[in-house]
């Protein structure tokens, strides 16, 4: 294991007890009254779920910049996100979304759909530009179609429900949430973490990767499976966060080789504590309601991705 | 294991770009293909790396077609350089070099230091690569393909903005590793170095060989006339020869 990993792991097992304890009542074990249930089925469920979001999306974010040789790459990009949130804005359409289970099965299905739709445009070449265009075109369908849904609302409620759910947020999860994501999440990690050595041939090209022994079909494949299970678990159980595979990376690319591989275990460890810091932010905060965490993360990370900019174009200048 | 094209022709786009080529390359020399722009070498190349499938005709190396060697085992024996190869992060020179061991799996320090030594990088090699120099890099990516010891080195256009000393740097760790046995294959457009360096020239035009031979026999003013279309003489003693064009040959 690496050295940025060992901090990261020694960060988060400071952090994730004392987030267990931050909120709009802030908990003291001994005297808070029946603490350890709040702990137990609240707060624990809550925060594993915000370590299991923050590392598949901070790894899939890893695996896409490496993938695409782009450091603004970012797994929302490619349309599974938007896809598993049509999934999920469909069952809230039609009222599905009273069960439990519902919608984040609704979430992985449309999470599955665009994935399967990728990997049927663009999986026989395993061409970088046709995958990126057809991730792009699917974000925009399925972007199109959950703007269709919200408009044609059957009650302003339902319309509500849709519009909050965007927006992301881990309140009142439960381990029901915690069981169902996280074996996707962690194997859909293993896999783009399997991934790395192909990512790292492909810092010298296409061309050059094939010559060291990449199959560039395989590979795509194996990161439709890894984003796909990572990115489409994290919408089912939370809906969209942004940013996270997009900051986490460049935050942690300086402490390391810069080699795509070596960047994939340190970002999931980096995405999970920002995920973690942040939904202890939104409960934190003294506001009329919760802030969704969705918000909180683009609040941090567009500025964060202007400041990027202006540094990538200080770098051209 | 010797390298060889059998009737090879090569279709990109679905445009024949080459059209049956045959040539039998021995390791332990350096070879040399030339041609005008458009000719097919860098198509002929890449194909002898096993990355273009035939159109028709085969490509073997020893007794396989490289096409049909696991993705890993061809790129364990067969060492691609492609022209201007980029460098998407800002590795180091280290890092760099040390890709290429990926086909072996492993980051074995002692073959990715002696790719660095030979390629005369050895102070160099904590330097991010956006801090070195063209010549620098271009060294860099040579010895990240000897640090995979590949039987075959196949380069395009590897010595194509270099000065005059890394240039002459560059072929003394290619001549380096074909008398360590490797089979050397440069894609060179300048055709002193190819006189001068190569053991063996093909010569490619429109597709076609149309000479392939000894370095005086395969670029001989004769051929130079008829496939570059410029009357030009060489100058000079063997290994030292400069070519001195006169005027287009059908230039009125």
């Amino acid at each position: 294991m690496t050295r940025p990993s060992i901090v990261l792991l020694a960060v988060l097992a400071l952090a994730l007890p004392l987030s267990l304890l931050a909120g709009r009542v802030w908990i003291d074990p001994w005297e808070t009254p029946n603490a350890a249930i709040i702990l137990m089925e609240l707060r624990l469920p809550r925060g594993l779920l915000a370590l299991l979001i923050g590392a598949g999306l901070g790894a899939a974010g890893a695996a896409m910049q490496g993938y695409l040789r782009n450091p603004l790459a970012d797994p929302g990009l490619f349309g599974i996100a938007p896809g598993a949130a049509l999934g999920a804005v469909v069952s809230l359409w039609f009222g599905y979304a009273a069960s439990v289970w519902l919608l984040p099965t609704f979430a992985l299905a449309g999470a599955a759909a665009a994935m399967a739709l990728l990997a049927a445009i663009a999986g026989r070449t395993g061409g970088i530009a046709l995958f990126t265009l057809a991730g792009m075109m699917i974000a925009s369908l399925a972007g199109a179609l959950t703007a269709l849904a919200i408009s044609l609302a059957p009650n302003a409620f339902a319309m509500s429900e849709i519009v909050t759910w965007l927006m992301g947020a881990l309140t009142d999860r439960s381990w029901g949430d915690v069981w169902l994501a996280a074996p996707l999440i962690l194997t859909g990690t293993v896999l783009l973490r399997l991934a790395g050595r192909d990512l790292d041939a492909l810092t010298l090209g296409e061309v050059a990767a094939r010559s060291l022994g990449v199959n560039p079909a395989a590979l795509q494949a194996l990161l439709i499976a890894g984003v796909g299970l990572t990115v489409g678990a994290s919408v089912a159980v939370a809906g969209v966060i942004g940013f996270v595979g997009l900051i986490v990376p460049h935050l942690v690319r300086p402490f390391t080789d810069r080699r795509p591989s070596s960047l994939i275990v340190p970002s999931a460890l980096a995405g999970a504590l920002l995920v973690l810091v942040a939904d202890c932010l939104c409960r934190v905060l003294p506001l009329v309601t919760e802030l969704r965490l969705g918000i909180a993360l683009s609040l941090i990370g567009a500025p964060f991705f202007l400041a990027l900019l202006l540094r990538m174009r200080r770098g051209l200048a | 294991m010797r390298l060889a094209a059998r009737d090879l022709s090569v279709a990109l786009g679905g445009i024949d770009v080459l059209h049956g080529i045959s040539a039998e390359l021995a390791p332990g020399t350096i070879t040399a293909l030339c041609g005008p722009n458009g000719a097919g070498k860098s198509t002929l190349l890449a194909a002898l790396a096993g990355l273009l499938p035939p159109r028709s005709g085969a490509i073997t190396l020893g007794e396989e077609p490289p096409p049909h060697l696991a993705s890993r085992e061809r790129a364990r024996r067969i060492g691609y350089l492609p022209q201007n190869c980029e460098i998407a992060w800002d590795v180091s020179l280290a890092t760099l070099v040390a890709l290429g061991r990926l086909p072996h799996g492993d980051s074995a320090s002692e073959p990715v230091a002696q790719a660095i030594a030979s390629c005369g990088l050895a102070g160099l090699t904590a330097r991010p690569v956006s801090t070195l120099s063209g010549g620098e890099r271009a060294r860099a990516l040579l010895a990240r393909v000897m640090a995979g010891e590949p039987r075959w080195i196949l380069a395009d256009e590897p010595l194509a903005a270099l000065d005059l000393a890394h240039q002459l740097a560059m072929l003394g760790s290619l001549r380096q590793a074909a008398q360590a046995g490797a089979g050397v294959v440069l894609v060179l457009h300048d055709l002193a170095l190819a006189m001068n360096h190569a053991d063996r020239v093909l010569v490619l035009d429109g597709g076609r060989l149309v000479a392939d031979g000894s370095t005086e026999e395969a670029l001989a003013s004769a051929i130079i006339t008829r496939v570059w279309g410029v009357e030009a003489e060489w100058l000079g003693e063997a290994g030292a020869r400069a070519l001195a064009p006169r005027r287009p040959h059908s230039s009125p």
